[in-house]
């Protein structure tokens, strides 16, 4: 289906058309609408990890100056049980709407137990200090191994863990044990000559977004309800808060603003149904914006890991067998990152013998949301450290050991399914004739290796394209732009309709105004998305020849688009002039009306991404201190439509993934609670923090896309990881299989 | 709240004597107004001190220097002689924050903040720093290290303000250094910070030395001990080895999201070796 062909638009590194805005501080994000007598919002938080709601009492609260409305859990309904389909993260609709208010339990500090809409920021905090709630403090349950006891303290008391072949006789902190073979691991592990098996754990940490959560919501007295938010998919906003308030999605019209960033964490609600529900109480419009601490408290973080991995392989290098047993926190409610965390980790590699083994784990933490490539860091980083280990074993090349056993297309994915075309032995061609791999090294530092790879995602997208009566394009579509989407959608739309970039326009329409569109993220937009507006764009150069056919008499299938116009085909006696877009759009009144063009898919196909970065560090042996001298990122990219923007997500992955290495974690204290929730000391990476990070892009086109596009913004953040920690060992001599790598750890371990 | 922003430091300090509730000085305003936006404090009255002329200067007294409460710390970068004189008190005032930070963040609110890990306290302290007090009863100066008496808790009476750190005019041979451990490289607060003065003799022997540490105690801990034993010494391996002993052994921290126990006391002997070679070296030692 892939075309070779020259692009004209494709490619070009263009301005993206809402960067000035963003740049003068003139873009409206989700904290920025205001109407006429707004409230404002603010939510009491349990101050306990886990404990028992005895009794809430508002009374006092409700009388205060400037309150014009409280809710609690007993103001909204009952939700029934239902899986979420179509965001990026596992979950249930009953699940969520007791995360976004809690009913009989506090499951995490920072659970939200009531809200107040009043007048006044500060009135709404007095009126919080004046809800009175009894707690009965329960046993804070805090990570998988105390969590996974057999005399664990119970966070859901009836939750049976799902996935085994009998129902269990009874209820258990595992939500789900999930199993991916192939082989038989012991007869795989029998054939090596090597065998090596380590245990490696990951923090939870945030995606780190710069823009809180927040919304502005109105009801109307017809019981139709606006929504102003910052969101990757307002379309997920609307049908999760129709559930959670048990309201028709088609009274409810969620508007995006513009979104500072997300990484997956704006993929479901915290605060949307609660302003709802204190607009439809108090009858005002309610604004609400979560502050950072809150954002670190009670929004979804990724999941903390505990991987076991084994394993074995000939001398030269030849992987026999592999097994992983995967825990992964959900936080307080099942559905953390685990699936794709076990379809990902041994995706890279051929083996004939794999046996997985995952268990979704409740905590009292608050619940996980997705993060860029949601699962594949944490395992992926237990399996890439651990290759390592292998190659330092087998004494070979760590790119050697991956080439020797690297899929291709073919191979079937440990996953499932075959691969089509991919790029991983590019990638990793590309990494060992890299002039930065063969640069030397000074003393204490040392060179890290990974891979990383993540499926990308299609599903369902619809684009409009509308031809202006100047020939000019309006595109409107449905996905907030968190990565500079809309210049490719205009690259695309340019491209079809073969007009300039500057003739383009896209607008990302609320949910009454575009077609149903699922979220941003899965990094399907660029592929999905993209596809919907090349196949709307496509719909309009066939209108566009039926107008010219009529308007010269000769048949539709009789006229050519070359270059942004119809062109009589070679042969046709036909003693015309070509019609431009504009020229078909001015004479549209004559012609049949005006030109709209409209495609909706669910899209498939969508091309896996592989990624192999390297980098160097240096450590300081008298304070632990690791700094990165130089990252290299080299990732498949199908067809870079926009190479500056794909640039740009090779290097927010990287960036993100090193700050996940090195210093990033939640750090709890004995009762469950956060004790950094803020960025001093939640500690993500400064500009200065970061050597320019390098990257080179391979383009192993996507037979299923027309251009060749396949997904670029989650693959990154999964290699380095290991990249940092496999660096660090070369640097030290010490392998550490914990993270983050933060000085007290690698001082500590230096000192044995 | 009541803002008040007075043109004499004897209208301020008559203010602050007689506020009822809870009074704060606002100079650069970098912690006060974070822990007011952040809702840890709710003052009754703020007395801004930035109109006060003879506040907002640097001055040179006696060879020595005179700095205001409300300069801001990226002033003392700029002022070539300060730096000259005492480049490990400016090193470490422009290590605070960023640079956004350091345009409107003091040396003064930095000591009166009272944290165990401000940046610029060791580096003064070890300076030999003066703060001047001024109050309703008239004025007085002590060490720098006898302002702060705990985590956010100062000597200073109701109404007094410190109104400027004298620095004295530095010794013939004197060098001073100032070194803080981040994990990050800016925008951090330190897990360890050391600060070294000295002074040499003929031949290149320590004739005197002051060693202050920061965050590895309740408040800045002047190291007698560790000064001690690099004094009379040309600052010799084994000399380095004592002081980063005798650093350790004056170390009284705590565990926290910031830094273990044992790291801030392994990390406090390293960074007192660091920040004195860095000192001798400036002092003209080889």
């Amino acid at each position: 289906m892939s075309e070779v062909r020259n692009f004209r638009a494709i490619g070009q590194r263009v301005i993206r058309p809402d960067g000035v805005d963003k740049v003068t501080g003139r873009a409206n994000f989700g904290a920025d609408f205001s109407l006429p007598g707004m409230l404002y919002g603010r939510v009491l938080r349990s101050p306990h990890a886990h404990a028992r709601i005895v009794s809430i009492d508002t009374k006092r609260a409700a009388k205060m100056p400037g309150v014009h409305a409280i809710v609690t859990g007993a103001d909204f309904p009952g939700v029934q049980s239902e899986e979420i389909t179509g965001g990026e993260g596992a979950g249930n609709y009953k699940d969520l709407a007791v995360n976004v208010m809690a009913r009989d339990k506090a499951l995490y500090h920072g659970h939200a137990v009531a809200a107040v809409a009043a007048a006044s920021i500060a009135e709404a905090e007095a009126a919080l200090a004046a809800i009175k709630v009894k707690y009965e403090k329960l046993p804070a349950v805090m990570d998988v191994d105390t969590a996974m006891a057999d005399d664990a303290a119970l966070i859901e008391e009836d939750l049976y863990t799902a996935g085994l072949p009998e129902k269990p006789t009874k209820p258990s902190n595992i939500a789900m044990v999930m199993e991916l073979k192939r082989g038989d691991v012991e007869v795989g592990f029998r054939d090596a000559d090597v065998v090596v098996e380590e245990t490696y754990r990951t923090p939870t940490v945030h995606q780190g977004y710069i823009e809180p959560h927040a919304c502005l919501a109105t009801i109307n007295q017809g019981g139709q309800a606006t929504v102003w938010c910052c969101t990757q998919g307002h379309f997920d906003v609307r049908s999760s808060t129709s559930k959670v308030l048990a309201m028709n999605v088609a009274d409810i019209r969620v508007i995006p603003s513009e979104i500072g960033g997300g990484f997956g964490g704006k993929t479901t609600v915290y605060i949307e149904p609660v302003a709802v529900l204190l607009s439809k109480k108090s009858g005002r419009p309610v604004k609400m914006t979560m502050t950072r601490e809150e954002v670190f408290r009670a929004s979804g973080p990724a999941s903390a890991t505990k991987c076991v991995i084994k394993i074995g392989a000939k001398k030269d290098g030849t992987l026999t067998a592999m097994t992983a047993w995967l825990a992964y926190e959900a936080g307080a409610f099942r559905g953390s990152s685990l699936a794709p965390g076990a379809m990902c980790i041994f995706a890279p590699y051929k083996v004939d013998h794999f046996l997985i083994r995952g268990f979704d784990v409740l905590v009292n933490k608050p619940k996980v949301a997705a993060y860029r490539a949601p699962g594949a860091p944490q395992s992926m980083y237990a399996c890439e450290s651990l290759l390592d280990e292998l190659a330092r074993k087998l004494d070979l090349d760590p790119i050697d050991l991956r080439l020797k056993n690297a899929v291709e297309e073919g191979s079937q994915a440990a996953y499932g399914p075959k691969f089509n075309a991919i790029g991983f032995r590019e990638c990793l061609e590309a990494a060992k004739r890299h002039p930065n791999y063969a640069l030397p090294l000074g003393p204490n530092e040392g060179r890290g290796v990974a891979a990383g790879f993540w499926f990308n995602a299609g599903m369902q997208s619809s684009a409009e394209i509308h031809i202006n009566e100047n020939g000019t394009v309006t595109v409107i579509e449905g996905n907030p732009d968190i990565g500079g989407s809309r210049a490719s959608m205009a690259l695309m739309a340019a491209e079809e309709l073969g007009v300039p970039y500057d003739r383009v326009r896209v607008q990302i329409a609320d949910t009454e105004s575009a077609g149903y569109t699922n979220v941003t993220g899965g990094s399907r937009v660029t592929f999905a998305t993209g596809m919907a507006v090349i196949h709307a764009a496509r719909d309009i150069v066939g209108q566009c020849k039926q107008r010219a056919a009529a308007t010269w008499g000769i048949d539709a299938d009789m006229v050519d688009w070359q270059d942004g116009h119809a062109v009589p085909k070679p042969g046709v006696n036909a003693d015309v002039k070509p019609l431009s877009l504009a020229d078909i759009a001015g004479n549209a009144a004559r012609t049949g009306g005006p030109l709209l063009g409209r495609a909706s898919l669910n899209a498939r196909g969508a091309g896996p991404g592989f990624a192999v970065n390297f980098a160097d560090v240096r450590v300081d042996p008298d304070t632990g201190k690791l700094d990165v001298l130089r990252y290299t990122a080299i990732q498949d990219v199908g067809k870079a439509i926009h190479p500056s923007y794909v640039e740009g997500q090779l290097q927010g992955g990287a960036a993100q993934g090193i700050g996940w290495a090195l210093n990033e974690e939640y750090v709890y204290d004995a009762n469950g609670v956060m004790e950094n929730a803020g960025f001093l000391d939640y500690r993500v990476p400064v500009a200065s923090d970061l050597p320019m990070i390098d990257t080179q892009l391979v383009e192993v086109p996507n037979p299923s896309h027309p251009y060749g596009v396949r997904g670029v913004g989650e693959t990154p953040i999964v290699a380095p990881l290991a990249v940092i920690a496999n660096a660090a060992h070369s640097a030290t001599g010490v392998r550490i299989r914990e993270l983050p790598l933060s000085p007290p750890r690698v001082l500590a371990a230096l000192e044995g | 709240m009541r803002y008040a922003a007075p043109t004499s430091m004897k209208e301020a300090t008559g203010l602050m004597a007689k506020a009822k509730g809870k009074a704060f000085v606002l100079a650069g305003g970098t912690d006060l107004l974070v822990r007011l936006k952040g809702g840890f404090v709710e003052p009754d009255l703020v007395v801004d001190i930035k109109r006060i002329p003879a506040v907002t200067k640097i001055t040179k007294a006696g060879g020595g220097f005179r700095i205001g409460a409300a300069v801001p710390c990226a002033e003392l970068g700029e002022n070539a002689a300060l730096k000259k004189a005492w480049p490990g008190v400016v090193e470490a005032a422009n290590l605070i924050g960023s640079d956004q930070i350091q345009g409107r963040c003091t040396i003064v609110g930095n000591l009166c903040n009272a944290s165990p890990a401000a940046d610029s306290v060791p580096a003064m302290v070890a300076a030999g720093a003066k703060a001047a007090i001024a109050g309703p009863r008239g004025r007085r100066t002590v060490a720098v290290e006898d302002v702060v008496s705990g985590p956010g808790k100062t000597t200073l009476k109701k109404g007094e303000i410190v109104e400027a750190i004298s620095l004295p005019k530095p010794k013939p041979k004197t060098g001073d250094a100032y070194l803080r451990f981040i994990p990050r490289t800016e925008m951090d607060i330190a897990v360890v910070s050391a600060g070294v003065c000295l002074t040499l003799g003929a031949k290149g022997v320590v004739k005197s030395a002051r060693v202050a540490l920061g965050a590895v105690g309740p408040t800045v801990i002047v190291a007698n001990a560790a000064a001690a034993a690099i004094i009379g010494t040309t600052l010799d391996e084994a000399a380095l080895e004592k002081l980063a002993a005798a650093a350790r052994a004056a170390c009284k921290p705590i565990d926290d999201k910031r830094g273990t126990v044992e790291f801030r006391i392994e990390v406090a002997g390293v960074l007192a070796k660091r920040a004195a070679k860095i000192a001798y070296q400036r002092a003209g030692g080889k």
